[in-house]
C-alpha cells in the first residue's frame, strides 16, 4: 500500500519568524493624555521577549500547523470513549452571536434574561433527557463534574451525620482515572472493585466491599467496555441498602440519549460532557463543559449560583444555605451551554433517540465487520462503542495495538483509544459515532482489514508506522529525561 | 437530519450484517422497564436551522451586550481588543474539531501552538515554565494551593482578602471538601496585610489585586519566607506584561486568568487557566505539558505530551490533580493574541489601560467620586459615592453605561464603593460621557 | 517472555523488590523482571536518608513514560542510604538493577518478614 506523503513546510517556531519592529495587528489607539509610568505603577520591566510578527506570518503559521493537525473536518475519529461527533457550524454561529459572546459574568443579572434563558433552557431538557431532578452547569469540564457530584455526595453525608465515618469511594478496574482522581480531591480513598468474566461488575465483590464507610460508588454506565450494566437496579439498591450513593460516569451517554434514562436507573448523580454527547467541541482538549444531574436529596447542597424559575422569572439563586459554595468563578462555560443548546433545539423530541439508536448501529456494524481479524473482547451486543483485542498479533507476530493504532494514521485515520480499558490486552476501543455513514465505516474496516493482514505478512510496516505524516513516531523517553517545555532564545 | 447520514438502505444493510432485525434489537440489553420509547421525551420540537437561529437571534437580543453600552466592568473579566486573526485562527476545523493531542504524529500542529503557549506565557509571568493550561484562574489558583498543602505537607492555606472573592469562594469549596483550612487575611488601605503565617502550606497574593491595587509582592514573598511557605502570585497577564513580572519576586508558583488575551467574555465561560512555576516544581504541577523532544528513529524535532505520569489516566489516585480536559482552544486563543500583539502591541495595550485609567480617575473624582484607595493602581480602582453604589450603577446603565462592580456584596461597610475598570478600548470621549452622566446621577 | 535474570543469595518480594543482606543493612532495588516490564526508567523518586518505614509500606515509586510503579520496602529499618545516581542516571534500574541501578539501603529493624522469596520461589511467582 503506498500512501502518499504529506507535503506541507517543514514547521519553525513562530520565533524564527520574528524581526524587532514588526507587529501582527492593529493595536487600539490611545487618545487620554499620556503619563509617567514609574510614578502611577512603580517599577516596570526590562524586557518582554515575546514574537514579533506580521499578520500575515502569523496566519500562515498558523494554517501551516493546522495542516499538520487531525481533526473530525479532516476525518473519521474513532477514539472510544471521547465521542468525537460532528460539531455543527450553527452552533458556533450562535455562540458568536454578541447577544452571547459580548457578556460580561458580573453585569446585573436583570440585563441578561435571555442568558438565563438559554442556561434554564439546557437544564431543562437535559432533566428531561437525563431523568434527573435537577441540573447545574457550573463544572467547567467532565472531571470538574465529577468532583463536583462527589462533593454534593459529601455534603449530603455530612447533613445526616454520617460524615465522618464515609470515606470510602468504591471505583470499577475499568473506570477512568478521573474517577479515582476526583474521589481523591475529595478527601476519599478509593476501593477497586473488579468486572466478571461478562464485563459486568462482580456484584459479590461489591456486595464484600459495601459497609457504612463507602460514600459511593462510581460507576460508569455503559461502561467503559462498551457494555450496559444489565444489573443496573440491583446495583444502585446494594449500595442504597448499605448507605451509599451512586454515581453515573456519563461518558457513554451517547449511548442512552432518548433511549433510556440514568434518572430512572437509579442514580443519585451522574456528570455529562457536554463535548462529548451535545456536540460542543473539542478544541483539541478543551474546554469541555460538564454539566451534572442529581436526584432531589442533594438539591440543597448544589454549588451556587442556582439558575432557576420564581414565577415566570429566571433568577441566579445565591441564597442557598447548604450549598457546597463555588465551584468556578462564574456561570460555567456559558458560550459551550449556547452551543449545546442549539443541539438540542435542532434535534428537538422528534429525533432526539437517533443520537443513541444510530451511535449503537454504528457501533455493532463496526464491531461485527471486524470480528474474524479483532475478535470483541465480549460476546454481547455493544452499545455506542466497541471494544476489541489485538491480543493474538502481539503473541503471534509481535505487533501491538499501538502498533496497529500508528498504522491507521498512515491510511489516513486517526487511531481509536489503545490501552483503555486497562482490563483488556491489547484493546483497541472503537467508537464510531451517530454522524459517520456506512460508506466511512466501510472504508474504515477495509482499512483494519488490511493492517491487520499486514500485520501477519509484513509486520515492519506497522513497526515503523507511520511514515507519512511530517514526523514518525518520537522520542517520549527523551522527552522526559532532557525536558525541553519552553523556547529559551 | 443532516448531522445523521444514514439511509434506510443503509440502516437495512447494516442490521442485516449484524443479524438483527430493528434497531431496538440492539438495547436487548437495557432492561425493557428502563427504556423510553422514541419520541417520548418532552421536549421542544425540532427546528430548522433558519428557524434556529431566528430563535436564537431572538434570545441573544434580551440581553444588554457589550455593543449596546460602553464597558467600564472587569474584576477579572476585561472588555479588551481581540485581534481578527484570533477568531480565524481557533475556528479553523483542524484544530476546533480535534482531540487532546494524545496522537503526536497526527497532531504536531496544536503540540507546537501549545509548545508556543508555554513559552509565552512564562515569559510574561517571568517563570521558567509553564503548562498547557487550566479551567479558569480560579480554579488554577485552587490547584496551586492544593499543590502546595501537598509539597510542605501543611494542611494550611493563607490568602489575602485583597484576592478576587470568587475564586476565594472557589478556594473554599475546594479546601472544604480536602480537609484545609484557609486563613484569610484583612486587607490594609486595598492592599494585602501582614501575610507571615504559622505552618501554612503557602501565601497567596493577587497582583494586581480585586482592587486594582499594585501589591508589594516582595514584602508578602519575605512574609511567606518567614515561615518556609510556598509564595503563590494570582496575576492579569495584561498588566505582567508591563509590572515587574511576579517571578522577578521570587513567586514559586503564579496563576491567573488567560481572559483578557484574546478570549470573549462569554459571561465568564469559556476563559483559560493560567499556571506557570519554578522548574523545579514541574513534577507536581497539574494539567498537561507538551515538550519538544526528536523522533525515536531519525533526527527530525517534534513535540509530544510529557510528564504523563503525574495524570489521571496513569497515576488514578495519586495524581498530582484530577485534571483531564483543559482549555485548548482557549489557549490556541491567548497563543494567536501574544503572537499577534507581541512585545510591542502587548506594553502599548497595558501602557493605553493605565493612561485611560489615570485620565478616569481624575474625571470621576472631579465628578463627585474619591479614591477609596491611596496606592498605585493598574488598570483598575475604587471609586466611593455619595451614594449606594449599585443604585449610582443601575442608573448610569440607563444611560448606556456599564460603570463597574459595586462591592457592597463583597465587602462588609462598602456599600456606596465601586470597582472601574478602564482597558485600551476605552476613549476619551467614552470616559468624559461616564464622568458627565455621573455627575448628572451624584446631583 | 525472555528470561531475565534472578541471582541466587537474593531475596525477591511479591511485587518484585530485591534485597542482600550485610549484617543488618538491607541494599534494596527492583528485579530485572520488573525493569524489563516497566520499560525505560525515567525517574525514581526515593525517600530521604533517615527516614524510618514498616515492611510492606511504600517508600517512593519508579516511573517509565507510560507507567509507575509503587516501591514497597521488603523490610522494616531506617533509611541509611539512597542511590543519588539515579537522580541524573534512572537508566542504570534498566541497565544494571542489581548493581549500580540500586535505589536504598536499609539498617534493619526487627526480624526478616516470613513472606520474602527466595530465587527459585520468585522465578516460580513470575512464571
Amino acid at each position: 500500500m503506498n500512501r502518499r506523503t504529506q507535503t506541507v513546510p517543514e514547521p519553525s517556531l513562530i520565533y524564527s519568524k520574528s524581526k524587532a519592529g514588526r507587529i501582527g495587528c492593529n493595536v487600539p489607539t490611545c487618545d487620554t493624555p499620556e503619563v509617567d509610568l514609574a510614578s502611577v505603577v512603580g517599577e516596570t520591566r526590562s524586557e518582554l521577549k515575546l514574537p514579533e510578527v506580521s499578520e500575515l506570518d502569523l496566519l500562515r503559521h498558523f494554517t501551516n500547523l493546522s495542516h499538520i493537525n487531525y481533526g473530525i473536518e479532516t476525518g473519521f475519529y474513532p477514539l472510544g470513549s471521547c465521542t468525537m461527533k460532528y460539531n455543527p457550524k450553527i452552533n458556533e454561529k450562535a455562540a458568536g452571536l454578541a447577544g452571547f459572546a459580548q457578556l460580561h459574568p458580573l453585569q446585573p443579572v436583570e440585563t441578561i434574561p435571555g442568558a438565563l434563558e438559554i442556561l434554564h433552557g439546557v437544564q431543562s431538557m437535559l432533566c428531561e433527557i437525563t431523568g434527573f431532578d435537577a441540573i447545574t452547569l457550573q463544572p467547567l469540564a467532565g472531571a470538574h463534574g465529577e468532583m463536583t457530584c462527589l462533593m454534593l455526595v459529601k455534603a449530603y453525608h455530612a447533613s445526616i451525620g454520617e460524615g465522618d465515618k464515609r470515606k470510602v469511594v468504591l471505583v470499577p478496574d475499568s473506570a477512568h482515572g478521573t474517577n479515582p482522581a476526583s474521589a481523591a480531591r475529595c478527601g476519599y480513598s478509593v476501593k477497586s472493585i473488579p468486572t466478571d468474566a461478562d464485563g459486568n461488575t462482580d456484584l459479590a465483590a461489591l456486595e464484600a466491599a459495601l459497609d457504612d464507610t463507602v460514600a459511593a460508588l462510581m460507576l460508569t454506565n455503559p461502561s467503559t467496555l462498551g457494555l450496559f450494566e444489565p444489573n443496573i437496579e440491583k446495583i444502585c439498591k446494594m449500595v442504597h441498602d448499605a448507605g451509599g450513593q451512586v454515581f453515573c460516569d456519563g461518558a457513554n451517554m451517547n449511548a442512552m440519549v432518548g433511549t433510556t434514562r440514568p434518572g430512572d436507573h437509579g442514580f443519585d448523580c451522574m456528570h455529562l460532557n457536554l463535548h462529548k454527547t451535545f456536540s460542543t467541541p473539542h478544541g483539541g482538549g478543551g474546554p469541555g463543559c460538564g454539566a451534572i444531574g442529581l436526584q432531589k436529596h442533594l438539591e440543597p447542597f448544589l454549588p451556587v449560583p442556582v439558575i432557576r424559575s420564581v414565577g415566570d422569572t429566571l433568577i441566579a439563586d445565591y441564597d442557598r444555605p447548604h450549598t457546597i459554595g463555588k465551584v468556578a468563578a462564574f456561570y460555567g462555560q456559558f458560550l459551550m451551554e449556547v452551543r449545546a443548546y442549539t443541539y438540542l433545539r435542532a434535534y428537538g423530541r422528534e429525533r432526539i433517540a437517533d443520537i443513541s439508536r444510530y451511535s449503537v448501529l454504528n457501533a455493532n456494524y463496526v464491531r461485527e465487520r471486524l470480528k474474524e481479524v479483532l475478535p470483541p473482547a465480549h460476546d454481547r451486543p455493544c452499545m455506542h462503542e466497541c471494544i476489541l483485542t489485538a491480543e493474538k498479533y502481539k503473541k503471534e507476530h509481535g505487533v501491538r495495538a499501538l502498533d496497529i493504532s500508528k498504522r491507521l494514521i498512515d491510511y489516513g485515520y486517526h487511531p481509536p483509544t489503545n490501552y483503555f480499558p486497562l482490563i483488556v490486552p491489547e484493546c483497541l476501543m472503537i467508537e464510531p459515532t451517530e454522524t459517520e455513514s456506512k460508506d466511512t465505516l466501510d472504508d474504515f474496516c477495509d482499512a483494519l482489514i488490511a493492517i491487520c493482514h499486514e500485520a501477519v505478512e509484513n509486520s515492519d510496516l506497522l513497526h515503523d508506522a507511520p511514515s507519512t505524516r511530517i514526523v514518525g513516531r518520537l522520542d517520549e523517553t527523551l522527552a522526559v529525561k532532557q525536558l525541553d517545555v519552553r523556547w529559551n532564545g | 437530519m443532516p448531522y445523521i447520514p444514514h439511509t434506510s438502505e443503509d440502516t437495512q444493510a447494516m442490521l442485516g450484517l449484524i443479524g438483527a432485525s430493528s434497531i431496538d434489537e440492539l438495547f436487548r440489553e437495557i432492561p425493557e422497564n428502563l427504556r423510553v420509547k422514541p419520541g417520548a421525551l418532552n421536549l421542544p420540537p425540532a427546528l430548522d436551522e433558519h428557524k434556529l437561529m431566528a430563535h436564537l437571534t431572538e434570545i441573544a437580543a434580551k440581553n444588554i451586550d457589550m455593543t449596546k453600552v460602553t464597558c467600564f466592568l472587569g474584576a477579572g473579566v476585561y472588555d479588551r481588543y481581540v485581534p481578527a486573526t484570533v477568531g480565524a485562527v481557533i475556528s479553523r476545523g483542524e484544530f476546533l474539531t480535534s482531540y487532546t493531542p494524545y496522537q503526536p504524529e497526527a497532531s504536531q500542529g496544536y503540540l507546537q501552538a501549545i509548545y508556543e503557549f508555554q513559552s509565552m506565557i512564562a515569559e510574561i509571568y517571568g517563570m521558567e515554565i509553564a503548562n498547557a493550561s487550566m479551567y479558569d484562574g480560579a480554579t488554577s489558583m485552587a490547584e496551586a494551593a492544593i499543590m502546595a498543602t501537598g509539597i510542605k505537607n501543611r494542611d494550611r492555606v493563607t490568602i489575602s482578602e485583597t484576592v478576587h472573592p470568587h475564586y476565594r469562594q472557589v478556594l473554599d469549596t475546594y479546601c472544604w471538601s480536602m480537609g484545609i483550612e484557609v486563613v484569610t487575611v484583612p486587607a490594609q488601605n486595598g492592599l494585602a496585610g501582614d501575610m507571615s503565617t504559622v505552618e501554612s502550606a503557602c501565601v497567596i497574593v493577587q497582583y494586581p489585586n480585586f482592587f486594582g491595587g499594585i501589591e508589594d509582592l516582595a514584602r508578602a514573598k519575605a512574609d511567606a519566607d518567614k515561615s518556609g511557605a510556598m509564595f503563590i502570585v494570582v496575576s492579569d497577564p495584561v498588566a505582567s506584561s508591563l509590572l515587574k513580572p511576579p517571578g522577578d519576586f521570587g513567586a514559586d508558583i503564579v496563576v491567573g486568568e488567560g481572559q483578557p488575551l484574546g478570549v470573549a467574555m462569554g459571561l465568564g465561560g469559556p476563559m483559560v487557566g493560567l499556571f506557570a512555576c519554578k522548574k523545579e516544581l514541574i513534577r507536581n504541577i497539574p494539567g498537561r505539558i507538551v515538550g519538544r523532544t526528536k523522533e525515536l528513529h531519525g533526527d527530525k524535532p517534534g513535540f509530544v505530551m510529557t510528564l504523563r505520569t503525574r495524570e489521571q489516566d496513569i497515576r488514578r489516585e495519586k495524581a498530582t490533580s484530577n485534571i483531564c480536559t483543559n482549555e485548548a482552544l482557549m489557549a490556541l486563543a491567548n497563543t494567536v493574541y501574544m503572537m499577534a500583539l507581541g512585545k510591542n502591541g502587548l506594553t502599548k495595550v497595558a501602557t493605553s489601560s493605565v493612561r485611560n485609567t489615570q485620565y478616569a480617575i481624575q474625571q470621576l473624582t472631579a465628578a463627585g467620586g474619591k479614591l477609596k484607595f491611596t496606592g498605585k493602581v493598574f488598570g483598575e480602582f475604587v471609586l466611593s459615592l455619595p451614594k449606594n453604589a449599585t443604585e449610582v450603577r443601575d442608573a448610569l446603565l440607563k444611560k448606556g453605561i456599564l460603570a463597574g462592580l459595586p462591592l457592597g456584596s463583597y465587602y462588609q461597610g462598602m456599600d456606596n464603593d465601586l470597582l472601574v475598570a478602564v482597558t485600551e478600548v476605552r476613549s476619551k470621549d467614552q470616559i468624559d460621557h461616564f464622568a458627565q452622566s455621573l455627575k448628572e446621577v451624584l446631583a | 517472555m525472555p528470561m531475565s535474570a534472578i541471582p541466587e543469595g537474593l531475596k525477591y518480594t511479591k511485587s518484585h523488590e530485591w534485597i542482600q543482606l550485610d549484617g543488618d543493612v538491607a541494599t534494596v532495588g527492583i528485579t530485572d523482571q520488573a525493569q524489563s516490564e516497566l520499560g525505560d526508567v525515567v525517574y525514581v523518586d526515593l525517600p530521604s536518608v533517615g527516614k524510618t518505614l514498616s515492611a510492606g509500606e511504600t517508600f517512593g515509586s519508579i516511573e517509565s513514560v507510560k507507567a509507575v510503579s509503587d516501591l514497597y520496602a521488603p523490610v522494616a529499618g531506617e533509611v541509611i542510604e539512597v542511590n543519588g545516581n539515579l537522580d541524573s542516571s534512572s537508566d542504570l534500574v534498566n541497565s544494571d538493577p542489581y548493581g549500580a541501578g540500586f535505589m536504598i539501603k536499609i539498617r534493619v529493624n526487627g526480624d526478616l518478614p516470613g513472606d520474602l522469596l527466595s530465587a527459585a520461589e520468585y522465578s516460580a511467582h513470575v512464571g
